[in-house]
C-alpha cells in the first residue's frame, strides 16, 4: 500500500519537474536573448544599412537590409502560398473531394510534406534555380519559402474549415446556393477569424525560417531593387554576425536575434489575440 | 458578367488545379533532388557512399558514414532528453492539470514551437555550449572513460542534443496530449473505481490505450530532430569524424548541406554529393512521417471503438 502511494507521489513530482523544466527553459531563452540584445540594440541600427567597418567593429551600420529582406520574403511567400493553400483546403472538405480516397491520400501527402526539413526545400529550390538559370534572388527565396509554409497552411486551414457546423452548409445548399457560393458566403465567412490566425502563424514561421533561404535568397548588404536581386534576411544576419570573430559584431547578432524574436512573438501573440477578438463575428 | 454556374465551374477548376499543383510540388521536390544527385549515384555504388568514412571532395572521396552517424548521435541524444520530458509534460497537461493551468501552459508550449531556429541557436551558443564545456572539462579530469579526445570546447553532440530536445519537445507534447485526451473517460473511471491510484490509471490504462499514438508522437519528434539545421549547425562543432563520446563534436547531414553550399559548384561531383545528402534527408523524413501517421491513424480507430 505504502509503495503504491509513493509511486503516485514520485510520478507527480516528476511531471511537475518536467513541466517546470520546459517552461523555465523557454523563459531562460527569452530572457537571455532579450537581455543580451537589449544592451546592443541601438535604435538607429534598425534604419541603417551595414556600411564602413560594420563587419569589423559592429559600428556605423545596421540591419535594415535584413529587416526589409525578411519582411519582403515572408510577405511574398504568404501571398504566394495563400491562393494555393485555400483551394487545396477546400478540396479536402466533404463538399469537394472529402468523401473520396483522393482527400485521404492528399492529407497523407501534405502531412509528409509538412515533416520535410526546410533545408531540403532549400536544396530543392537551389536545384530548380540552377535548372532555370536563376541567380539567388528574392523571387527564388519567396518561391522556396512558399513551399515550406504551404503544407502547414493547408492542413491548419483544413482543420479550421472542417470545424464549420454542417447544418450551416446544409441550410445554404437548401436555399439553392451553389457549392462555391456556400464556400464563399458561408464557410469561409464563418471560419475567417481562424483563417486569419492560420495565415499569421504561417507568416511568423516564414520570417524565422533560415535554412530554406540560405541557398535561394542569398545575402547582401543592399536593399533589393527588383525581384531578381538577392536579399538578406534576419535569421541569416543573426547566423553570420554571430560567426564573426569580433565580440562587437557578435553583440550585433544578439540585437538582430532580439528583433527577430520580438517580431515572431508579437506576430504569433497577435494571431491568437485576433482570433479571440474576431470570434465575436462568428455564429455559434 | 459571369453567370452563377460559370463561377461555380471556375471555382471547381481552381480547386482542382491547386490540388494537382500540390501533388506536382511533391513530385518536383523528389525529382529535382534525384536528378541533381544522379551523377554521383551513377559513379559510385550506394553502399560505398553510405559506408565510406572518408570525406575529401577535392580527391573525389564522398563517404557519408561520419555524417549519418553524426545525425544519429545528435538525434538520439535529443530524443533521450526530450521523450521523457515531453511525455511527462503531456501526461500532466492531459490528465492532472486543472483547466486554468492548462489554459496558461498550452499557449506557452505553442510559443516554444514558434521561436525561430536561429534563436535557439543563439541560446545554445551563449548558454548551453559554455555549460557543456564546463561539464566536459570536469569529465575529462575526473572520468576519463567518458571523456572525448578533442579539447572540451562544449561544441558537441551533447550541446546539440540539448538544444534539439528543447526544439522538438513542443511537437511531442502537443501530439501526445491530444492522443491522451482522445482516450475515453469511461476507461479512466473504471480503473479509478477499482481502486487504482491516479498514476496507476495513467500508467496501466490511459497510456496503454494511447500507446500507438504516443509512439507516433515520438516518431514525429524524431523526424523533426533529424532535419533541424541552423540551431544544430551553430552548436555541434562540425568536425567530419564519427563521434565516440557525447563531448565529441559531430557533423550531421543538414549541417553538411548548409555549410558547403558556397563552394559546391567549384569541385566536380560536390554538388551532386550535397544533393544526395538532401535526398537522404528527404527520404528518411518522409519515411518517419509516414510511419508516425500510420500509427496515429491506428489509435484514432481505437479511440472511436
Amino acid at each position: 500500500m505504502r509503495r503504491r502511494y509513493w509511486c503516485d507521489r514520485i510520478a507527480r513530482i516528476a511531471m511537475v519537474m518536467s513541466v517546470t523544466g520546459l517552461i523555465s527553459s523557454l523563459g531562460a531563452l527569452i530572457a537571455v536573448v532579450l537581455a543580451k540584445g537589449w544592451q546592443a540594440l541601438d535604435w538607429t541600427m534598425l534604419v541603417r544599412l551595414p556600411s564602413g567597418s560594420y563587419y569589423l567593429t559592429g559600428e556605423e551600420g545596421g540591419i535594415l537590409n535584413a529587416i526589409v529582406g525578411s519582411s519582403l520574403l515572408a510577405i511574398g511567400a504568404t501571398l504566394l502560398a495563400l491562393p494555393l493553400a485555400l483551394p487545396v483546403a477546400l478540396l479536402l472538405q466533404p463538399d469537394y473531394a472529402g468523401r473520396t480516397r483522393v482527400a485521404g491520400a492528399l492529407r497523407i501527402l501534405l502531412d509528409s510534406l509538412w515533416g520535410v526539413p526546410s533545408i531540403v526545400y532549400g536544396a530543392c529550390g537551389f536545384a530548380l534555380m540552377v535548372a532555370l538559370g536563376w541567380r539567388a534572388s528574392l523571387l527564388a527565396g519567396i518561391v522556396t519559402l512558399a513551399g515550406v509554409i504551404l503544407p502547414l497552411m493547408v492542413r491548419a486551414m483544413d482543420e479550421v474549415l472542417r470545424a464549420v457546423p454542417k447544418p450551416m452548409k446544409e441550410a445554404a445548399y437548401a436555399l439553392g446556393l451553389t457549392r462555391w457560393e456556400t464556400m464563399r458566403f458561408v464557410v469561409i465567412r464563418q471560419a475567417l477569424p481562424a483563417l486569419v490566425t492560420v495565415v499569421l502563424l504561417a507568416f511568423g514561421r516564414a520570417i524565422g525560417d533560415a535554412a530554406s533561404v540560405l541557398f535561394t535568397a542569398g545575402y547582401t548588404d543592399n536593399l533589393p531593387r527588383s525581384l531578381f536581386d538577392p536579399v538578406a534576411s534576419l535569421p541569416l544576419a543573426v547566423f553570420f554576425l554571430l560567426n564573426s570573430p569580433f565580440p562587437e559584431v557578435q553583440r550585433q547578432a544578439y540585437a538582430a536575434a532580439t528583433v527577430l524574436l520580438v517580431s515572431v512573438l508579437v506576430i504569433s501573440g497577435s494571431a491568437r489575440l485576433l482570433a479571440h477578438r474576431l470570434s465575436r463575428f462568428v455564429v455559434r | 458578367m459571369l453567370t452563377r454556374s460559370t463561377k461555380e465551374r471556375l471555382a471547381t477548376l481552381w480547386v482542382g488545379i491547386a490540388g494537382a499543383t500540390t501533388v506536382l510540388l511533391a513530385a518536383a521536390l523528389f525529382t529535382a533532388l534525384f536528378a541533381r544527385a544522379f551523377p554521383i549515384l551513377q559513379r559510385y555504388p550506394l553502399t560505398a557512399l553510405l559506408f565510406g568514412t572518408v570525406w575529401q571532395p577535392a580527391k573525389g572521396l564522398f563517404g557519408f558514414y561520419p555524417f549519418l552517424l553524426g545525425s544519429l548521435w545528435v538525434t538520439l541524444t535529443a530524443m533521450a532528453v526530450a521523450v521523457p520530458l515531453s511525455l511527462l509534460t503531456a501526461i500532466y497537461l492531459a490528465e492532472y492539470a486543472p483547466a486554468t493551468v492548462r489554459r496558461t501552459l498550452n499557449p506557452l508550449i505553442d510559443l516554444m514551437a514558434s521561436v525561430p531556429s536561429v534563436v535557439y541557436g543563439v541560446f545554445g551558443v551563449s548558454v548551453i555550449v559554455p555549460c557543456v564545456g564546463k561539464l566536459a572539462t570536469f569529465v575529462q579530469q575526473h572520468l576519463p572513460l567518458l571523456a572525448s579526445e578533442a579539447p572540451p570546447t562544449g561544441y558537441s553532440v551533447l550541446a546539440a542534443g540539448l538544444v534539439l530536445a528543447l526544439m522538438v519537445a513542443p511537437t511531442i507534447v502537443a501530439v501526445a496530449e491530444e492522443v491522451l485526451r482522445s482516450v475515453p473517460v469511461s476507461l479512466r473511471e473504471a480503473a479509478l473505481a477499482l481502486g487504482a491510484t491516479a498514476w496507476e490509471t495513467t500508467r496501466f490504462v490511459t497510456m496503454r490505450a494511447a500507446r500507438a499514438g504516443i509512439i507516433g508522437a515520438v516518431l514525429l519528434g524524431f523526424a523533426r530532430a533529424l532535419g533541424e539545421t541552423m540551431a544544430v549547425l551553430m552548436v555541434v562543432g562540425n568536425v567530419p569524424r564519427v563521434p565516440r563520446s557525447f563531448f565529441d563534436p559531430a557533423y550531421p547531414l543538414p549541417a553538411l548541406i548548409a555549410n558547403n553550399y558556397g563552394e559546391m559548384m567549384s569541385i566536380p561531383l560536390y554538388d551532386a554529393a550535397l544533393m544526395m545528402a538532401a535526398l537522404l534527408l528527404l527520404v528518411s523524413a518522409v519515411a518517419f512521417n509516414l510511419a508516425a501517421q500510420l500509427v496515429l491513424r491506428l489509435t484514432q480507430s481505437v479511440g472511436r471503438m
